[in-house]
């Protein structure tokens, strides 16, 4: 009987040797430990050992099965992990090839510009008012104290549709109608697309402004210099600064040019600010008392200040786009980038 | 604006650089586009005197020259082609490593053999003309001798002027009175602080009037001012050097001195003139007055025009003999024999200069100047002024025969009231009486300061300045803008900031596409007619009622949008044509829709959505999931119903509706229309274009203002699934609005396959919906569920005939 288990455990072995799958683990289960597999038709063989050696036998025999199975699972477990590592390695992906993203548009840079514009005088209290893009010529012109035959007039190449009503050249009517709503104090942001009839390489006949009007009792000079050194510093970093510099608007008096310290080479002068230090951004100045007179609001009681900027030239400067034209050519690689 | 530094020098002592002034003019609102260096493009270009020549061996034009350049060599061996030399010629030399305009450099080079040191210069050479410069138009070289200034060695810039620099000032439309020499004078002395020396105006009138002559004005609205003034004996003669370098400076050619005083006059004093040879007037009257409708002139530059009541003419007794303040009629001209002149010196209104000058499509230096208004001191001063030259120069007799016709006979300047306090009110900051009366005083104006509210009389030039706060900009200008301090709105109430419901609204809208996979256009709000042709719309159809622009930059920029359907297609094709193969674009953005044509009351802006996607990717249904995330996210139910519209492919496009209401439409872009953009043919992505265009306004009328909480049921849905046999023409919304229709315990009905196959038979496709029932008020019971489901699929066999597969 020994010689026998002895044989078996050579044979168990020698196939053990030749596992290396499911399915001969399988077989082998088969063979040895299934219900008639060779290793329990060893305890039917006990009924012919002689009675006395049988429990002896029998431990003998058990030990072997154990021994067998424990050389099963071993062999299982080795059998599984190598399968794992071969699906594993068949699964296996190039890690370099391109990623996949669903495709995420995206909006205009002077959505983009205009919203962060209105970010930063929404904090600060700004209503935002958005007027007709077709206006008339006294809300275009007549009430912003640019008469009929005022040489301002020539400053703004305006499109007409009939002989009263235009395209808007400017945000500013947006003021007038703010004012006519007859409620003060007044803090209002005018953003909208603008038309005027010249069109080369640095204009479009239609471009983007955004008109800020605040009136309200004491408003000065330095309130203005004050709020837009304020918005500047939101958009262009807190070291930036403004410098006002006389200009001439109708609706304005005095008026500014205001401009922003470079916020690229930090006002020593480099190619974007031509040297100079300085970029211009805007325009401003103190509410005529004429265009407060005109929507029925005391002069000598209230006073306000108003600035326009051009958002062109704003997403522009942020984005260093150099061709205006850029901005309306609609080229998704351009929009892309955005 | 441009200014010579010289000639400003002759008003005011300037002791600072070009440079230095250039930064202040900036300062105080004259911002100088060009500081133009006159001299930049010279360099090592000294007199030299010729002091020996001799022909050079082997060539018959060329001399050998030893020339005297004082410090840079006192023998310089020069080779020059020129025939006007002579030995103790003073004459420009170009040292080796010199510059000339244009860019050229001279080197020491060697010409026939022989190595010539530079070159002798011609007056072209260096730029100049006669008028800059005596001689400089003689064949050959600049001979300066006869000239103190020109001692070899010397830099030839300082002897011949160009050391001179233009101040190029750009003027705010404001401030006409400085489109002037003497206009930037009276500011650059204020800023100086140094007096302006005025031009000279004295004269006598020493020659015999003539009461023949006459000037009426019959349009003072238009001239509010005329003045005429006789001058006999006119002998033409050539101007002296100092006018002929300034009309240089000016960029002006000398003609004789009679014409020279009156361009003068324009550049210096900023008033225009012209002079009427009375021989050539008919009646020896002036008659300024509103062209009769169809009255005729033929200008000087022999060009017709057809003239109205809009333009205002100069008459003699007969005819119009000039257009006012823009040119002379023909014949006109000052000729050798011209023996009497009237000179005009005229305030026109600029508006009516303006408009004539455009509507006849002819302007001149005077037009110009005109249209940017001149004020009637200028008008005074300018007549004295050529006055004293003519005398000056001796180009003829001055009479006493002068006229002064003058809408408003007060010429008084105007006064403004204002309290120093005023004047801070508006800057924000405390300025001193001292320092804001100094600052007044220096401008010209006049200041009485006696009691609390002071008395400012305005210069009569100054016609901008209305009120205080004209005053306080003056004042700041001059006291400085970096003497305002920001604050940050100290006396102003808190106010509630942001934007309105509408336009977050807008903003998400927006922001929802981009999550779609679609990017912001921004187009034009106008286009042209051959953009709806190129959609196909019918000649009747709406959107042909589009609002024309009168004064377009372009027909292709003409009519004012109704539809932005053009424009997205114009963007896709802008991006097939660039090689983008495939994308997805959008505009938000206003159509315009009049109420009746021509306009007569502001039309309906109409915020519209237009949607593009093309490429190889997109079909009806891509689109049609734009469609449903817009629904989705504003909580909206979109049905569809076939859509007819000209540019959409008829069984690819559909009518999107909203609560019944059509808002919109979509699909893809009808085949005729494809097959006629100038793209590519063969590529199969152009050929796959989808367009949507969505009323704006018609969609936010379903938002509803505020969302409530839905509970969420306890209770467990039903599904099934049922696989449908139908005819191939049977529409898939049809059968679930018939499943839905089944039964109220319906909750959600979605279609996830359709098979065709030819176990089907032939005309006939399954399709497999999953069908969804709930009950929110108690758990649904087989039973129910069972009812339901026979139910659906009696009404799909007996109204649509359809059975399970």
């Amino acid at each position: 009987m020994q010689n026998v288990i002895n044989e078996l455990a050579e044979r168990v072995k020698a196939d053990l040797a030749g596992v290396t799958s499911k399915e001969t683990l399988a077989s082998f289960w088969q063979e040895y430990l299934s219900k008639n597999g060779k290793v329990p038709a060893l305890m039917k063989g006990l009924k012919n050992v002689a009675a006395d050696q049988r429990p002896a036998m029998g431990k003998i025999i058990n030990e072997f099965k154990g021994q067998v199975q424990a050389q099963y699972d071993e062999a299982a477990a080795r059998i599984q992990a190598a399968e794992l590592a071969a699906r594993n390695a068949a699964e296996a992906v190039d890690i370099t090839m391109p990623a996949k993203t669903r495709a995420m548009g995206g909006l205009h840079p002077i959505t983009l510009v205009k919203n962060q514009i209105i970010d930063v005088f929404a904090g600060m209290g700004f209503e935002i008012f958005e007027g007709p893009e077709i206006e008339d010529d006294d809300h275009n012109f007549t009430r912003l104290n640019v008469p009929k035959n005022h040489p301002a007039r020539d400053m703004q190449d305006t499109f007409y549709l009939s002989d009263e009503l235009l395209l808007r050249t400017h945000t500013s009517p947006g003021q007038i109608r703010v004012m006519d709503r007859g409620e003060l104090p007044i803090k209002v942001l005018v953003p909208g697309r603008v038309f005027r009839s010249d069109s080369d390489a640095t204009h479009s006949p239609m471009f983007h402004q955004m008109e800020g009007l605040v009136v309200d009792k004491g408003i000065t000079l330095c309130d203005l210099q004050g709020m837009l050194d304020s918005f500047v510093q939101s958009l262009f970093g807190s070291e930036t600064r403004t410098r006002l510099r006389p200009s001439y608007f109708p609706f304005t008096e005095p008026s500014v040019e205001v401009d922003v310290s470079c916020f690229e080479c930090g006002g020593k002068g480099c190619s974007l600010c031509k040297g100079t230090g300085w970029i211009e951004i805007l325009g401003g100045g103190v509410v005529n008392r004429r265009v407060l007179e005109n929507c029925n609001i005391d002069p000598d009681v209230y006073s306000g200040f108003a600035f326009g900027i051009g958002i062109e030239r704003i997403a522009m400067l942020k984005y260093g786009i150099n061709n205006m034209g850029l901005l309306f050519e609609n080229d998704l690689r351009f929009l892309k980038q955005f | 604006m441009k200014v010579p530094f010289s000639w400003l020098k002759e008003f005011v002592d300037i002791d600072i650089t070009p440079q230095e002034l250039e930064e202040k003019l900036f300062g105080c609102g004259f911002e100088v586009e060009e500081l133009i260096d006159l001299s930049a493009e010279i360099s090592r270009v000294v007199v030299g005197e010729i002091t020996h020549m001799e022909k050079q061996e082997g060539t018959d034009h060329l001399h050998l020259c030893r020339v005297n350049c004082g410090e840079y060599g006192e023998d310089l061996a020069i080779t020059t082609g020129a025939p006007n030399i002579f030995v103790g010629a003073l004459v420009p030399v170009a040292l080796d490593n010199s510059t000339l305009p244009g860019g050229i450099t001279i080197k020491a080079r060697k010409m026939q053999g022989v190595l010539s040191n530079g070159m002798m210069c011609s007056g072209a050479e260096l730029g100049l003309n006669d008028d800059w410069y005596p001689g400089s138009e003689v064949y050959g070289l600049l001979i300066m001798n006869g000239d103190p200034n020109a001692v070899p060695g010397r830099d030839i810039c300082e002897v011949v002027g160009l050391n001179d620099y233009i101040f190029d000032i750009s003027i705010t439309a404001n401030r006409p009175d400085c489109q002037s020499i003497l206009g930037i004078a009276r500011e650059v002395a204020a800023l100086l602080n140094k007096p302006l020396k005025m031009p000279a105006t004295d004269f006598t009138c020493p020659a015999e009037p003539d009461p023949t002559i006459h000037v009426r004005v019959e349009a003072p609205d238009l001239c509010p001012r005329y003045l005429a003034h006789y001058v006999r004996n006119i002998h033409p003669g050539e101007s002296p050097r100092w006018m002929r370098r300034h009309l240089a400076l000016a960029g002006l050619r000398s003609i004789n001195n009679v014409v020279d005083i009156t361009n003068h006059t324009l550049i210096e004093i900023g008033q225009p003139m012209h002079a009427f040879d009375l021989s050539h007037v008919a009646g020896r009257s002036i008659i300024v007055r509103r062209a009769a409708e169809g009255e005729q002139i033929t200008t000087l530059d022999e060009k017709e025009f057809t003239l109205n009541p809009n333009n205002l003419v100069i008459c003699d007794a007969e005819k119009p003999v000039a257009l006012a303040g823009i040119m002379g009629g023909l014949n006109s001209e000052i000729e050798s024999d011209t023996t009497e002149l009237l000179f005009e010196c005229a305030t026109f209104a600029r508006d009516s200069i303006r408009k004539t000058s455009r509507a006849l499509g002819q302007s001149s230096d005077s037009s110009a100047r005109y249209e940017k208004g001149v004020d009637q001191y200028s008008t005074e001063l300018g007549l004295k002024r050529a006055l004293h030259l003519i005398q000056e120069l001796d180009c003829g007799d001055i009479t006493p025969t002068c006229f002064d016709c003058a809408a408003n006979p007060n010429q008084a300047r105007k006064v403004i009231r204002v309290m120093p306090a005023q004047i801070n009110s508006v800057l924000g900051i405390e300025v001193s009486e001292d320092v804001i009366r100094d600052i007044l005083t220096r401008l010209d104006f006049g200041v009485n300061a006696d009691s609390p509210i002071w008395e400012v009389s305005v210069p009569r030039y100054r016609d901008d300045v209305e009120g205080f706060p004209d005053l306080a900009e003056e004042v700041i200008r001059e006291y400085g803008y970096d003497h305002i301090v920001p604050t940050f709105l100290q006396s102003a109430a808190v106010t509630n900031g942001g934007m309105t419901v509408d336009q977050k609204n807008q903003l998400k809208l927006k922001r929802l596409l981009a999550g779609q996979g679609f990017y912001e256009a921004s187009t034009l709000a106008f286009y042209a007619v051959s953009d709806l042709d190129m959609m196909h719309f019918p000649q009747d159809a709406p959107e042909r009622r589009a609002i024309r622009i009168l004064n377009p930059i372009s027909e292709n920029l003409s009519i004012m949008r109704t539809t932005l359907v053009p424009s997205m297609l114009n963007v896709i094709v802008d991006n097939l044509k660039k090689g983008n193969n495939e994308g997805r674009l959008f505009e938000l953005s206003n159509v315009y829709r009049p109420e009746s044509l021509p306009l007569t009351a502001a039309p309906d802006e109409r915020l519209t959505l237009a949607v593009g996607a093309f490429g190889p990717e997109e079909n009806f249904f891509t689109m049609k999931g734009a469609m449903e995330a817009i629904a989705a996210s504003f909580d909206l139910q979109f049905t569809y119903e076939r859509a007819a519209v000209p540019y959409l492919h008829p069984g690819i496009s559909a009518n999107v509706l909203c609560n019944g209401v059509q808002i919109g439409v979509f699909g893809k872009l009808a085949n005729e229309i494809t097959g006629e953009l100038k793209i590519a043919k063969d590529e199969k992505n152009s050929q796959n274009i989808y367009l949507a265009e969505l009323d704006y306004a018609a969609l936010a009328a379903n938002f509803s203002a505020s969302y409530r909480y839905k509970p969420m049921s306890p209770f467990a849905p039903v599904k099934r699934d049922l696989a449908l046999v139908c005819d191939e023409a049977t529409a898939c919304g049809d059968i679930e609005n018939t499943i839905r229709g089944a039964s109220p315990l319906v909750r959600a009905v979605s279609l996830f396959d359709v098979y065709r196959g030819k176990n089907l038979g032939e005309g006939k496709k399954s399709m497999a919906f999953s069908i969804e029932l709930h009950d929110s008020e108690k758990e649904l019971s087989p039973e129910a569920a069972e009812r339901a489901f026979k139910k659906i699929l009696s009404n799909l066999k007996f109204k649509m005939g359809i059975e399970m597969r």
